[in-house]
């Protein structure tokens, strides 16, 4: 059958999947429309919670990035996974104890503060809705390029199938979905890897396959890899290219930002129990780590298919590049989309490439009598998971499922992150602010037309993305680890911890925070308002704007602890909620709200 | 059950004190033999690579895996044994 037609059926699978569930699973209550009822199995909650933690950019781009970064590229593994540890040992069982609907709602009422309360919501909301216009592009360009649909059709038929299943179903339809939609991405990322690493290495699993021999050879690949990127002018693959202290702090950012993210808290919300909550963060972990440990085994693996694709022989040695002529049939269909462009600069007909900037490669060509004139391949680091089916020559079938996974993979956190927006709307705004009377059915009412209103926003900066989209995976985690992770975890662990010190830090942390990035990449990121030149020469101890949430998170806690020692102690009440907090006991009761 | 009686406390004394040990293990294993101290490692090879970029790219999500896992199990242990459990 023809790819196309295939891709449509199985996407419409999906699709019709996804609708059935939002039939089924609609909300009747704030209850469920907030929290699913608190009736999910702590495994079922950890899958959907791995569907609304990963990302469009965790599918389709992240093996990329690993591929062309090579060692440098572990901080968004550890990174993106360590938060999970944060999360269970220190945020979920107590915040799912605290019983309530929304991340804010437990800063104000922890802090018997409406300032704080708020300062939280504008986090959450700018943290969310930048975090979603990465999704609403991600499901326009899967669908303009697997379904040859424009973009605009694509992203409105995205926002349909949410709009259906999140405003009839909120959390509960939400949930059920992100089920779904996580069987879905996470088939379409290991059965191509899996074929992979078999070719590569005759190992099925690629999170072995990595660190093993290739076929009929006795080089591991990765020795293998190293010595074609050196060849090539690059730094070895498992080299370290950036400074020592960047990556740490890098890593910490991503870590604290991931479990301060109120889309991935308030899944938490949803299970019966404490001990759930805890189980739930573990599960969680398992089935993002499926796609975490293949995701560097794709990248590599892909990296060293598409060398050994342009370079047939040893390097340096003209004959022994591909003749354009002869490239593969993937070749010329990535070429289509833009992908994959090739420049024929030296003009011989055959595919060079190589680092531009190092002379290894330029001087082992001139050695072999043949000028060089500029690498003149271009690859965009998606195509090393789009591509994936197709060089390894796996039926059409499996690469119409690579397209339904990189969608389910943007829906699902979309879906999280519209969550998140809308119930911060209805019940922080509207219900705690400017309406506290609202009958329970007018606030279901006002959490659905939220939830509606939220999908217009994210769909309209989705058909006119601001510039700065680009940037907004520096904004969102600093914005989570300068002010909403201390906040919650000072708020837990600090019993003394009152209004002015929560308040005053999550200002501190997030202003300085703030003020870090847009010195780099420009006041609200427009272009040229930036104070200094982004590179690392610049940075404050070589530290990258992308690391600084773990600085401004210190001094969150720092100034925190020092206000809240000259001030005075939080009344009696607030104390015994944290008391109340810390144990698992009487967690139940919580459900009834 | 308050944290105010000592039965209370005690419980949360012993929270923290598997937290913190938790804590250092996820901060030593990613940060420490993933990144500070994988110079000092590089003479362990594994699988065509060094041991550091092994947990940097793969042993450091197995780790964190097992510290959730160990601390679920072991509070759920300690929430019996201190009469704080639900139901």
């Amino acid at each position: 059958m023809e790819l196309q037609t295939l891709t449509y059926i199985v996407v419409g699978l999906t699709f019709s999947l996804y609708i059935g569930i939002a039939i089924w699973a609609r909300a009747g209550s704030t209850g469920e429309f907030y929290a699913a009822g608190r009736g999910i199995h702590p495994v079922a909650n950890g899958m959907a919670t791995a569907a609304d933690w990963m990302s469009a950019a965790s599918f389709i781009s992240m093996a990329g990035l690993i591929a062309f970064l090579g060692y440098d590229a572990s901080i968004f593994l550890m990174g993106w996974t360590g938060g999970y540890v944060l999360l269970a040992l220190m945020l979920a069982p107590y915040l799912r104890k605290f019983g309530k609907f929304t991340v804010p709602e437990f800063i104000g009422d922890r802090f018997y503060s409406q300032t704080a309360r708020t300062v939280a919501v504008i986090c959450l909301i700018v943290a969310s809705l930048t975090y979603v216009i990465g999704q609403m592009k991600g499901i326009g360009v899967a669908f303009s390029r697997f379904l040859e649909l424009d973009y605009a059709t694509g992203l409105f038929s995205g926002m349909a199938i949410v709009f259906f299943y999140a405003v009839l179903g909120g959390m509960k339809g939400i949930t059920y979905t992100q089920i779904a939609q996580y069987c879905v991405l996470i088939l379409a990322y290991t059965i191509p890897a899996i074929f992979i690493s078999l070719q590569l290495t005759g190992l099925p699993l690629p999170q072995f396959g990595m660190f093993s021999e290739l076929s009929g050879d006795t080089v591991p690949l990765l020795t293998k890899l190293n010595t074609i990127l050196t060849d090539l002018g690059f730094k070895e693959y498992t080299a370290q290219k950036t400074n020592t202290l960047n990556m740490m702090l890098y890593t910490l950012s991503l870590m604290i930002g991931t479990a301060g993210l109120p889309h991935v808290i308030i899944r938490f919300f949803t299970v019966p129990k404490v001990r759930d909550a805890r189980l739930s963060a573990g599960w969680a972990l398992v089935f993002i780590a499926i796609l975490y440990t293949t995701a560097p085994a794709v990248g590599s693996m892909a990296f060293y298919n598409l060398s050994n694709t342009v370079q047939t022989g040893e390097v340096g040695v003209q004959a022994n590049n591909l003749k354009y002529d002869d490239r593969p049939q993937w070749f010329k269909n990535w070429e289509v989309t833009g992908l994959l462009t090739f420049d024929d600069k030296n003009g011989d007909g055959r595919i060079q490439y190589y680092n531009d900037k190092s002379d290894t490669f330029a001087n082992k060509a001139t050695a072999n009598g043949w000028e060089v004139k500029g690498s003149e391949l271009k690859v965009d680091r998606d195509i090393m998971v789009l591509a994936n089916p197709e060089i390894a020559q796996l039926p059409n079938w499996v690469i119409a499922l690579v397209a339904a996974g990189g969608l389910a993979a943007a829906l699902s956190t979309a879906a999280g992150l519209l969550m998140a927006i809308s119930s911060a709307v209805s019940h922080d705004i509207i219900k705690s602010m400017i309406n506290p009377d609202i009958s329970e059915k007018n606030e279901l009412l006002a959490a659905r037309i939220s939830m509606a209103g939220a999908i217009a926003i994210a769909g309209y900066f989705g058909l006119n993305p601001p510039g700065f989209a680009a940037q907004v995976v520096a904004l969102a985690f600093g914005l989570a680890a300068s002010s909403i992770f201390p906040a919650l975890m000072m708020g837990i662990f600090n019993k003394r911890m009152n209004d002015a010190g929560a308040v005053a830090g999550m200002i501190v942390g997030l202003g300085v925070t703030l003020i870090y990035i847009f010195t780099y990449k420009g006041w609200l990121f427009i272009p040229g308002t930036n104070m200094l030149p982004n590179t690392p020469d610049n940075h404050l101890f070589g530290i990258s704007p992308e690391a600084f949430g773990a600085v401004g998170a210190m001094l969150n806690f720092l100034v925190a602890w020092l206000v809240s020692k000259v001030t005075a102690a939080p009344p009696d009440h607030i104390q015994h909620l944290v008391e109340d907090v810390r144990v698992p006991r009487g967690a139940g009761a919580a459900t009834g709200h | 059950m308050s944290e105010n009686s000592s039965s209370g406390l005690a419980y949360w004394k012993a929270n923290l004190k598997l937290v913190a040990v938790l804590l250092a293990i996820w901060a030593i294993v990613p940060f420490g033999l993933g990144i500070l101290f994988r110079p000092l490692l590089s003479g362990i090879s594994i699988g065509g690579t060094d041991l550091g970029f092994w947990i940097a790219q793969q042993g450091s999500i197995y780790v964190f895996l097992i510290l959730i896992f160990y601390y679920a199990w072991r509070m759920n242990k300690l929430d019996r044994e201190f009469d704080v459990h639900e139901d």
